[in-house]
């Protein structure tokens, strides 16, 4: 019999696969299902040895960006809102709830309308610049006075922050309708309609941003457990809060520069994960890689068969679907646990 | 030891106007008390006591009208507590409780004055008589000169007379205490309960206490209720219910018991443990 | 009859008191508050004379309150009385109907943020109004009744979901940003459903506007919104005394399940009444209520302030949409969540800075 612990590495390496597999699963179910359904020989075809025939045209002109766009954005989200929960030592936080997806995308639109900036290459940079003045918010309002630091307040903080900023953002997408009729994924976030080169655009920051989790993986650790205590065990707390802010901005940005805000991916994927990863963050890190996009294709598949041929926004299957998760966190904490 | 069937008191000459009767009050599926029957004294100052959870609370929430009894009732001036209206109830009992919250930026006399709410109608809000009544129990409890100060920003002990003043601006002829000393010193512990004590001597009301300090108990009331587990155990004027056996039974606590230096009720005295004798 | 000025007999308030008594009926109130509420009042009444007078076609105020008493018989007179005066009501009488229904919630939940549009009430009252609405057609009755069934759904799902051994008040706030997100969700679906014909339009649709109020909506809503005030006088000062908690309120003779219960029907009917007449109009049933217990330097919420206040929130937040960009016109619910956002920051902050 081996050690448990190294039974429960075998056990996460396994389960690790198994969610790659998955992933890849809903990979091929996102290239098959929609509005027309497509064989999946006839998505191999269209994958492997590209003609423009029969129904090839849909996987190719508009599945794929589409899988390639959710694959980039899942991974995003997920990361980020890992980072968050981790750096933050809050459970009830993503990317989207605090606030932060909010900010890009008001600092978008507002380039897009004021500036005229149409293309992604140029307004991805006012993504960033959004994301971070929102996370500067929420620091300043949740985490700043004399009041103790709650992830209720933080989130509290965030809800606020994000409120303005949709309503800003509201009244500038409404000053010039035109430049946003074909963007009408911003109030809900969605994936559909957006030529591959906006995925080519993000990719690279999301790449960056990866790398810059697997950077402070390791340090991850032992950040949780509060600044003092990770001090005296050797770990550099501010270099951590700082890459990670970095990397969160980058990811964050990226995705709601690509796609819209889409909420709950970043704040279900690490719980869903820490039953089967334990609470080692590079672990929850790791499967968040694969069960992130999975998820965010899985909301996007339902989202395109549940009111066929209408399509639902991947932005309010992920709502629906996290919600829910949201409450079970908040009951199972208890009477005044913060 | 006295049973809980003769509740008759050694004075005996004095009626009741609140009493239980096989009263059963629980919460879901439990009944924290079963089948109790008792009579409060009226005019006099009556002590619930007994160890934790034994049921002392719910029995003075269940004579507050606060819960309701799933079998048995308690009767108010001969009638059934639960069928008078509630505004009448609180016409003629009051009761402090043990947590209540003083909304954000009261004042002292604002709290007190809602102490009249069951005197009041909607058309009429503020009579000379409410005047007065709030006057009068802030004049009481010695809170006058506190009286525009907001109840944030009391100490403990006023916060707590505070309370008490609300209570007595609803001029009841009963009134409930549970737990009223909790989270006071000892000074004002002993204040408070002179207070009440006064207010039973001087204006003849009746007053139920449920108290965690037995030596307080056998100081200031004529009437002990003594219970365990959900029923009483004993009830009776301080010298024949509290007992060495008595204290041992209900709260599992060996001690000796001589009379109080003061006012010759009984005090409880713990038995000393070998290790606090060896201090000495 | 006397009025007295001072402070009351023997008893001192800490603020001057105003007592009035004739016969057998009393009243008292603060000074402060009845000022305060004079001032929103008569602030009112001028905001909407200047604003009502805006537009392509200007009216200059002195004109406008001769329309008002009759003097002035030009084409101004349909200019205000037709075209704008509605609008301008409608703010008065939905703001007011806001403010009350977040006093009401934030006393029942004992907590600054536990109003109806955070708790996800005022969303599940526009599913209610949505449904009716997309698929079974009526006037505003029926609208307003299906939002009131909407409301009280998702009060009481808010309600189960976040009690457990007693009703934290945070895990009320989280719980209820969460049904929010939902019933949000909920709603889109819907509006996408709903064959519009732009996208604007839908969007416009999840914001609330004041944009085309009439007269025949405005009889109605006031009907309704009489019924309840009427109602609420006639609990009496029941909804402070709850808020000294359940023990304390039950010595004091209110049966607090009860009160709570009604209470909360009111609370909801009032967020169904606005919702059915202009959609979603978040944040003025947070901001009213406690912007006006600052102003009036009063415990806990008032609703007669909370209604003046209300009144006057939406009325600037309606005259600041439709003035802020010259030609178009941005849903009022846009404002209201913009200035209400920009307000609940302010309350966090502050509140952080006292603990």
């Amino acid at each position: 019999m081996e050690p448990p612990a190294q039974r429960t590495q075998r056990n996460r390496v396994v389960g690790l696969l198994i969610a790659v597999a998955l992933l890849a699963l809903t990979c091929v179910a996102s290239l098959a299902i929609g509005t027309e359904n497509v064989s999946v020989s006839m998505v191999w075809q269209a994958v492997t040895d590209y003609h423009d025939v029969g129904d090839q045209w849909i996987v190719h002109d508009l599945r794929i960006p589409r899988t390639v766009l959710a694959l980039l954005v899942g991974l995003a989200l997920g990361l980020s809102g890992t980072l968050i929960q981790a750096v933050g030592r809050n459970p009830l936080a993503d990317s989207e709830i605090l606030g932060i997806n909010s900010g890009a995308a008001l600092f978008v639109v507002s380039a897009i309308a004021f500036l005229g900036m149409t293309g992604i290459w140029t307004y991805i940079w006012f993504a960033f610049a959004g994301a971070l003045f929102a996370m500067l918010l929420v620091y300043l309002v949740g985490m700043t006075g004399r009041a103790t630091v709650t992830p209720v307040r933080v989130l509290l903080a965030g809800v606020a922050i994000g409120a303005v900023m949709d309503g800003v953002g509201y009244a500038v997408r409404l000053r010039n309708p035109q430049a946003f009729n074909n963007m009408r994924f911003w109030d809900a976030g969605a994936l559909d309609a957006r030529p591959l080169e906006v995925a080519a655009a993000i990719a690279p920051f999301i790449a960056v941003g990866a790398v810059l989790c697997l950077v402070v993986g390791r340090s991850l650790n032992v950040t949780a457990l509060g600044d003092d205590l990770a001090k005296s065990m050797g770990g550099n707390v501010a270099r951590t809060q700082i890459l990670s802010l970095i990397a969160v901005t980058l990811l964050a940005g990226a995705a709601t520069a690509g796609a819209g805000p889409i909420g709950f991916v970043g704040l279900m994927v690490p719980h869903a994960v820490r039953r089967f990863t334990g609470p080692d963050w590079r672990w929850i890190l790791a499967y968040a890689t694969a069960v992130a996009p999975a998820l965010l294709l899985a909301a996007d598949i339902v989202g395109r068969v549940i009111i066929r041929p209408a399509e639902l926004p991947a932005g309010i299957v992920t709502a629906f679907l996290g919600a829910p998760v949201l409450i079970w966190l908040i009951r199972k904490r208890g009477a005044d646990r913060s | 030891m006295t049973s809980a069937e003769s509740g008759h008191p050694v004075t005996g000459q004095r009626d009741s106007r609140l009493s239980a009767d096989h009263l059963v009050i629980g919460y879901e599926d439990t009944a924290v008390i079963a089948d109790l029957s008792v009579d409060v004294l009226d005019g006099r100052i009556t002590a619930i006591v007994g160890p934790n959870a034994c049921g002392k609370s719910t029995l003075l929430r269940g004579f507050a009208r606060l819960l309701k009894p799933s079998g048995g009732q308690v009767i108010l001036d001969g009638h059934d507590i639960g069928s008078l209206h509630t505004k009448e109830v609180a016409r003629r009992l009051g009761l402090l409780p043990q947590t209540s919250i003083a909304p954000e930026g009261i004042t002292v006399a604002d709290l007190v004055s809602r102490g009249r709410f069951p005197h009041q109608k909607v058309l009429r809000q503020w009579s000379r008589s409410d005047d007065e009544a709030v006057a009068e129990a802030m004049r009481c409890t010695g809170v006058c000169e506190l009286s525009g100060r907001l109840v944030d920003e009391l100490s403990g002990g006023q916060r707590q007379r505070v309370w008490v003043a609300m209570v007595l601006a609803q001029q009841t002829p009963l009134v409930l205490l549970d737990e009223p000393t909790t989270y006071l010193d000892i000074a004002h512990q002993v204040e408070l309960l002179d207070l009440f004590a006064m207010l039973n001597r001087e204006q003849d009301r009746t007053v139920v206490a449920v108290l965690h300090d037995l030596n307080h108990a056998c100081r200031y009331a004529d009437q002990i209720i003594a219970m365990k587990s959900g029923s009483i155990v004993a009830q009776g004027d301080p010298k024949s219910v509290i007992t060495e056996e008595l204290v041992e039974a209900v709260y599992g606590l060996k001690c000796q018991i001589i009379d109080d230096p003061q006012t010759g009720t009984p005090l409880v005295v713990p038995r000393a443990s070998p290790h606090v004798r060896a201090r000495t | 009859m006397t009025i007295t000025q001072n402070d009351t007999a023997g008893v001192t308030f800490g603020r001057r008191q105003c007592v009035i008594r004739i016969g057998n009926v009393s009243a008292r109130a603060s000074w402060r508050a009845i000022i305060v509420v004079a001032a929103l009042l008569v602030g009112a009444f001028a905001i909407a004379v200047v604003a009502v007078g805006l537009g392509k076609y200007t009216v200059a105020p002195a004109d406008v309150l001769g329309v008002l008493t009759g003097s002035n018989t030009s084409f101004d007179r349909v200019v205000v009385l037709e075209w704008r005066m509605p609008r301008m009501l409608m703010a008065l009488l939905i703001g007011s109907t806001l403010g009350i229904s977040g006093a009401i919630f934030q006393a029942l939940t004992r907590n600054a943020l536990g109003s109806p549009d955070i708790i996800g009430v005022t969303s599940g009252a526009y599913t209610g109004a949505l449904i009716v609405i997309a698929g079974i057609g009526g006037g505003y009755y029926a609208v307003a009744a299906g939002a009131l069934i909407g409301g009280l759904v998702t009060a009481v799902l808010v309600y189960a979901l976040s009690y457990r051994n007693g009703l934290a008040g945070f895990r009320l706030i989280v719980v209820g940003i969460a049904v929010s997100a939902v019933v949000n969700s909920v709603n889109q679906w819907i509006i996408i459903k709903i064959d519009f014909h732009t996208a604007v339009t839908a969007s416009v649709w999840q914001q609330g506007t004041l944009s085309g109020q009439s007269w025949s909506q405005a009889l109605p809503m006031t009907v309704c919104l009489v019924v309840m005030a009427a109602f609420l006088v006639a609990m009496g000062p029941q909804l402070p005394v709850l808020q000294m908690g359940d023990d304390a309120a039950g010595a004091l003779g209110v049966r607090p399940d009860r009160a709570r219960l009604a209470y909360l029907v009111v609370g909801v009917g009032l967020v169904a009444l606005a919702c059915a007449a202009a959609g979603p109009i978040s944040f003025v049933a947070l901001a009213a209520p406690q912007i006006a217990r600052r102003l009036t330097a009063s415990p806990g919420v008032g609703l007669v302030p909370s209604a003046v206040m209300g009144a006057v929130l939406l009325l600037v937040s309606d005259v600041i949409a439709q003035q802020v960009f010259s030609g178009s016109e941005l849903p009022v619910g846009a404002v209201t969540v913009s200035l209400g956002g920009a307000y609940l920051i302010y309350l966090l902050i502050s509140q952080a800075r006292q603990r």
